[in-house]
């Protein structure tokens, strides 16, 4: 059944919560400064109740199961991180109290800043930026800023491979500079050949995500980044992938100047719909005073027998990039996660994470093409929607299939190099039953297709509506009700 | 403790499948000098001992909620009715992805264009975006957005001095790479110079209402500003504090083009900045030069209503460079928190919360200005008004914090070095008429050199 429209449940006078009396004298608030009316629903406690649990039956979640989702790292969200969040000393906490009153909060976040330099292998980390996008847009202004200081302002173009996240390019362009893309090789790695040919003075630096969008991990890697360095350039690491990388190598000594790392990824934090995320920065030494600030540090001089900590801007840095600490309830679930798994269970997680990951493509390989499958992938591979006998059939089809067997489909159409690409991340929290059930899923979607291609091509037959209009929904805009 | 079901078992059975020895194998690729550092990190917690230490932490912070508090400057304790917690923890709405996939993803769908159609008609536009990361950055997306709607010929931006410092520091970093002239902001200037400054060149000028430091700039002034600012072919952007909305004339009647502002206020905890979220809303004519994710309604194929994401080829993902923002991950929970927050309070609720507000802080205001040595600005205000204490700001502040316990205002000396006997007070519905007495007795007790 659908669900109506919040605005279509409402009926004149009628209330949800209840809002106290006044208990100080009122102050008459002048008529021109009132609005009119305010057409907002009117409903009651219970009617929002049933409205958002019905709604929420809408939805497919982690919670419920597999979400294969490429370089999206849908992995389990440990409960703790919720209670973590929401202890009153830290939902209740003003982000401009004066530091002598935020002294917890202020050592997790050195905390965090420190546990995640580590992990990565960087000098310091800044865990403003919200999202990934927002951690790319704080990366490149600081390759910008570091050339800009060197009085290099010459450097304005970013070389981005083909493979890339859309967010790239678009980071990119929002700092100013200029996308050079690079293609990729046979197998799957960055052209040398190529790099090497946009490798000069005008280069500021090269967006690199590693492991790549394709799964692997880039084999010329170190190469890679000393050329960028030889020519002057900076290498920036998008650390979506992240979660292949834990306890298994650490880019910052591999040559990445300056990484995002999504902590709502690889850190266990819950997506939420769409956010919100975290996209702490870390960075090289060279790098560090570069940063947005406030940071939290160490002072010196103890409170109350323990470490004092207080806020320190860096003395060039690019400026803030969001109001506040960073979105702080996410970094708490972070800490807490880093925090339960140390260092061997981080390793645990990355190499779990591809032994999944390899253990599907290996058992899908002989029906769906997968163009690098006779490399090991890392976190994630990408297979092909192609399937011998059924000419019609796309990738969105086997997609939409999938959500009828109860999985949610992988990423489709991504990496565009990819023709009919199926981007498959399993995650390390899914256990050897489950991915036998997908391959099993994926196996007689493949029969069905040859069988009873309008089954896929109708597909889904089972989720809340069917396939939707989005060329109606773009032509005829209605982004609001009534 | 990694979460993870598999046992040596099913791992030995996913080696040879896979056809390698062991998990190392899978890992030859990675220059062989750096695999498997060392990572110095303390050892690994059980969940008992996590939210032990995590209880320790937050134990370390004073807690406003439970202090009386009186600091707002762009975030704002207010009640949260119980109902929004519980939806928004539900695993449903908590741990889904962004919905790529719409036929399995309709609670969030719908749920964001009911949020877009609220935060549309409480500022009084026409379309309203998924939300930004929060009150700063959803107003410099307003600025590049700006940008874009004057394709590229207008390279100057007029900030009013009355804007969040910080928003005001988040546009120049956002735009940095840009190549822009960014003025207004050196000096605190009325509508009128505002209007003054916005020239053929201009591609908007921002505003907040109420400002940074609570002053309201009347509708009037406001349509007279947007009348100037589009006689110049600019776009007038206005930072707006939504719970001012239940009562206060919202931004679409007098004229403003793009309405933006922290969410946050809307049923989200202060959770020391963050998340929040940035409402971002603007007159239709607009809506393919916007950023961030708009879900829109459709059909499915028998005619069902249902809901999407639309307008994509504005994005990244499309786009690519030409995308209009880089903006993928907003902060949907947070825009699902504010909007189970309006649609619990409803038109009425809001409305007597935004009153509250008024009168607690009028009240608060007016027993200050009775203190000898103190002073509050003359200016029209709706929660939050300045005081000149008799004593800097920052000693009035430690005080009240160390003597009565209270956690004062903001300190203005923090952004602007020569108001150092300045505090911005904040009053909330949170705020009893017994914490008001309080501060009013305490800062009596307090201004004494």
């Amino acid at each position: 059944m659908p669900e109506p429209l919040l605005f279509e449940k409402s009926r004149p006078g009628r209330e949800g919560v209840s809002v106290p009396g006044c208990d100080v004298p009122q102050t008459a608030i002048p008529a021109a400064l009132r609005r009119p009316s305010l057409p907002l629903p009117e409903v009651s406690e219970v009617d929002v109740v049933r409205h958002y649990l019905r709604l929420s039956h809408l939805n497919y979640c982690i919670d419920e199961g597999l979400y294969p989702l490429g370089s999206c790292t849908m992995k389990y969200n440990p409960k703790v991180n919720e209670a973590a969040a929401r202890l009153p000393g830290f939902a209740r906490l003003h982000p401009l109290q004066d530091p002598s009153t935020a002294q917890g909060a202020m050592a997790l976040l050195f905390g965090l800043q420190r546990m995640i330099a580590e992990i990565g292998g960087f000098h310091s980390v800044c865990l403003q930026p919200s999202a990934g996008a927002h951690g790319e847009l704080t990366g490149i202004l600081l390759m910008r800023a570091w050339h800009g200081a060197r009085g290099e302002t010459r450097r304005n173009r970013i070389l981005v491979p083909d493979s890339a996240h859309g967010t790239n390019p678009a980071s990119t362009s929002m700092a100013g500079l200029e996308v050079v893309e690079i293609p990729s090789d046979t197998r799957g790695n960055v052209d040398l050949l190529q790099l090497r040919a946009q490798l000069d003075d005008r280069v500021a630096g090269l967006m690199l995500t590693n492991p790549n969008t394709l799964g692997l991990f880039e084999e010329n890697l170190l190469e890679i980044t000393r050329l960028v360095h030889e020519a002057g350039g900076l290498v920036y690491g998008d650390g979506a992938n992240f979660n292949a990388m834990l306890g298994i190598a650490k880019p910052g000594l591999m040559g990445i100047d300056v990484m995002h790392f999504n902590l709502h990824k690889t850190f266990s934090t819950p997506h939420g719909g769409g956010g919100p995320g975290s996209g702490a920065v870390g960075v090289g030494e060279a790098l560090a005073e570069f940063l947005p600030g406030p940071l939290a540090v160490q002072a010196k001089g103890m409170a109350g027998g323990e470490p004092r900590y207080e806020w320190r801007t860096p003395s060039r840095s690019i400026g803030r990039v969001k109001s506040f600490h960073g979105n702080f309830g996410v970094l708490v679930r972070a800490y807490t996660y880093i925090r339960m798994l140390g260092a061997e269970g981080l390793r645990a997680v990355a190499e779990n994470a591809v032994l999944n990951a390899n253990y599907l493509q290996s058992r899908l390989k002989d029906i769906y093409p997968v163009p690098h499958g006779d490399r090991t992938c890392m976190h994630e591979f990408v297979a092909q929607g192609k399937i011998a006998g059924a000419p019609d059939i796309r990738a969105l089809d086997i997609s939409k299939r999938l959500i009828d067997h109860g999985f949610h489909p992988p990423t489709n159409y991504f990496p565009l190099i990819v023709p009919e690409a199926l981007m498959i991340e399993p995650t390390e929290t899914e256990s050897r039953e489950t991915l036998d059930s997908f391959i099993e899923a994926m196996r007689t979607i493949a029969r069905e297709a040859v069988s009873d291609p309008d089954l896929l091509h109708d597909a889904p037959h089972s989720s809340p509506v069917r396939r939707l209009d989005e060329v109606k929904a773009a032509k005829e805009l209605k982004v609001t009700a009534g | 403790m990694s979460f993870i079901p598999n046992t040596d078992a099913d791992r030995s059975a996913m080696l040879e499948a896979v056809g390698v020895r062991s998990v190392e194998e899978l890992f030859h690729d990675v220059p062989v000098d750096h695999r498997f550092p060392r990572i110095d990190l303390p050892a690994p917690l059980s969940e008992l001992e996590v939210l032990r230490e995590l209880d320790a932490l937050a134990r370390r912070n004073a807690d406003c909620g439970a202090a009386p508090c009186f600091l707002g400057a762009g975030a704002y304790r207010h009640f949260i009715p119980s109902v929004v917690d519980s939806v928004i923890s539900r695993s449903e709405f908590a741990t889904a992805y962004t919905p790529y996939q719409p036929e399995i993803s309709q609670g969030t769908l719908q749920a964001i264009f009911e949020y877009q159609s609220m935060i549309a008609r409480l500022t009084g536009m026409e379309v309203s975006n998924a939300s930004h990361y929060d009150g700063a950055t959803a107003t410099a997306e307003a600025v590049i957005m700006a940008l874009n709607v004057a394709q590229g010929q207008r390279r100057r931006i007029v900030v009013s001095a009355g804007v969040h410092p910080q928003y005001r520091a988040v546009i120049r970093t956002y735009t940095q790479g840009m190549r822009l002239e960014i003025t207004g902001d050196d000096a605190d200037s009325s509508v009128e110079e505002l209007a003054g400054m916005c020239d053929s060149a201009t591609a908007c000028v921002v505003v907040q209402n109420p400002d940074f430091f609570g002053r309201i700039i009347p509708p009037s002034s406001l349509s007279a500003l947007a009348k100037s600012v589009h006689a110049c072919g600019a776009l007038l952007v206005a930072a707006v504090n939504p719970v001012s909305l239940g009562v206060l004339v919202p931004p679409g009647d007098s004229g403003v083009d793009v309405a933006v502002g922290e969410g946050q206020a809307l049923g989200n905890t202060l959770s020391f900045g963050g998340p929040y979220l940035g409402f971002f809303a603007f007159r239709r004519e607009h809506v393919r030069k916007s950023s961030g994710r708009i879900a829109g309604e459709t059909v499915d194929r028998t005619g069902r209503r249902g809901f999407v994401f639309t307008l994509s080829t504005r994005e990244q993902h499309i786009r690519r460079e030409k995308a209009t923002s880089n903006i993928c991950t907003n902060q949907s929970l947070n825009a699902l928190a504010a909007a189970v927050y309006l649609a619990s309070l409803g038109p009425r609720g809001l409305r007597k919360v935004a009153e509250l507000c008024w009168h607690k802080a009028h009240y608060a205001a007016q027993c200050i200005a009775r203190l000898p040595g103190y002073k509050v600005h003359a200016a029209q205000f709706f929660h939050e008004f300045i005081v000149r204490c008799p004593i800097s700001a920052d000693e009035t502040n430690r005080r009240l914090f160390q003597r009565h316990g209270i956690i004062g205002g903001y300190d203005l000396s923090r952004e602007f070095s020569a108001r150092g006997n300045e505090l911005l007070i904040c009053v909330t519905e949170m705020n009893s008429r017994e914490e008001i007495d309080l501060l009013v007795t305490a800062l009596s007790e307090v201004g004494h050199a």
